[in-house]
């Protein structure tokens, strides 16, 4: 059976589903950060005191640069397939999941060393939802680099059979991507430097 | 979005680099902001319209906001309305404790 608009936008929607369907997705998972964002602010709220720059700064500046680079990266193979210049979309494509594997080597490094000098979830309030945020990005990078890694590889080949279906797909692959990223983008002030 | 001309595509991607570099920007200073030792409320308030202003970008540009269908508006205003009861709601309850 052959899914409905895919390249055609729906009328109704004015848009192909999957773009429709990866919003509402991303509104679910803007709940799902919104609850600890919330417990963040209870859980600051009621302490009677919060550590201040105990995390490592510029190593999370690094990866705050790293993130927002593959987010221009991943749009910029969205736009190159759109140029139907393939080659570039396999250039920066590959830039972005490499960018991925970056911050994931940070954020190893980061971890390791917490969880060396005794930094573990039980040690502190703070500890507790930094590790349970950062750690849930993180997850949502993996899963993210996943999908990426499948249209750099054995699913570009829709490219020379669908190419409009495809380019579809690396816009909605890059809404999630954006969405890490601005994730990210707030995280990074909370957790590090406030 | 809708584009079609490889020539709109490309004044897009000039877009894409000022944001880029606006982003890169923003984050340098906000780091720098926070070594000033602010007390609590002025840093929570310029780390926040930071980061506002810097998920502005990234959701009006990279994630095509600024042009989208009304749909997509509908279905992210319901979701802001609810990502404030989420936020606020505990913290008027811890009020009414505190009171």
């Amino acid at each position: 059976m052959e899914i409905p608009y895919t390249i055609k936008a729906r009328p109704d929607t004015g848009l192909i589903n999957a773009k429709l369907g990866i919003w509402l997705f991303l509104a679910s998972e803007v709940m799902l950060f919104g609850a600890l964002f919330s417990s963040y602010i209870l859980l600051r709220v009621g302490a009677v005191e919060w550590p201040h720059h105990v995390l490592d700064v510029p190593l999370a500046t690094v990866n705050t640069a790293v993130l927002i680079t593959s987010s221009i990266t991943m749009v910029m193979s969205w736009a190159s397939l759109m140029m139907k210049d393939f080659k570039k979309y396999k250039i920066y494509m590959g830039a972005t999941i490499l960018l991925g594997f970056v911050f994931l080597t940070i954020k190893y490094f980061e971890y390791s060393h917490h969880i060396q000098i005794g930094e573990i979830p039980s040690k502190s309030t703070f500890f507790a939802i930094y590790f349970t945020m950062t750690g849930l990005h993180m997850l949502h990078v993996i899963g993210g680099m996943i999908v990426n890694s499948y249209f750099w590889g054995p699913g570009s080949k829709m490219w020379k059979t669908e190419p409009e279906r495809f380019t579809n797909r690396i816009e909605v692959a890059g809404l999630y991507w954006h969405f890490v990223d601005l994730v990210w983008i707030f995280l990074f002030p909370v957790l590090y430097l406030l | 979005m809708e584009l079609t001309h490889a020539e709109d595509i490309k004044k897009h991607v000039r877009v894409y680099i000022t944001v880029f570099v606006t982003l890169l920007a923003l984050t340098i200073i906000t780091v720098t902001i926070s070594y000033f030792n602010l007390s609590v409320v002025p840093a929570i308030i310029a780390a926040l319209i930071i980061a506002s202003v810097k998920g502005s970008l990234v959701a009006s540009y990279f994630m095509h906001l600024i042009s989208e269908k009304k749909i997509i508006y509908a279905a992210l205003s319901l979701t802001v309305v609810f990502f404030l009861v989420l936020i606020f709601v505990p913290l008027l309850a811890m009020s009414d404790r505190i009171h």
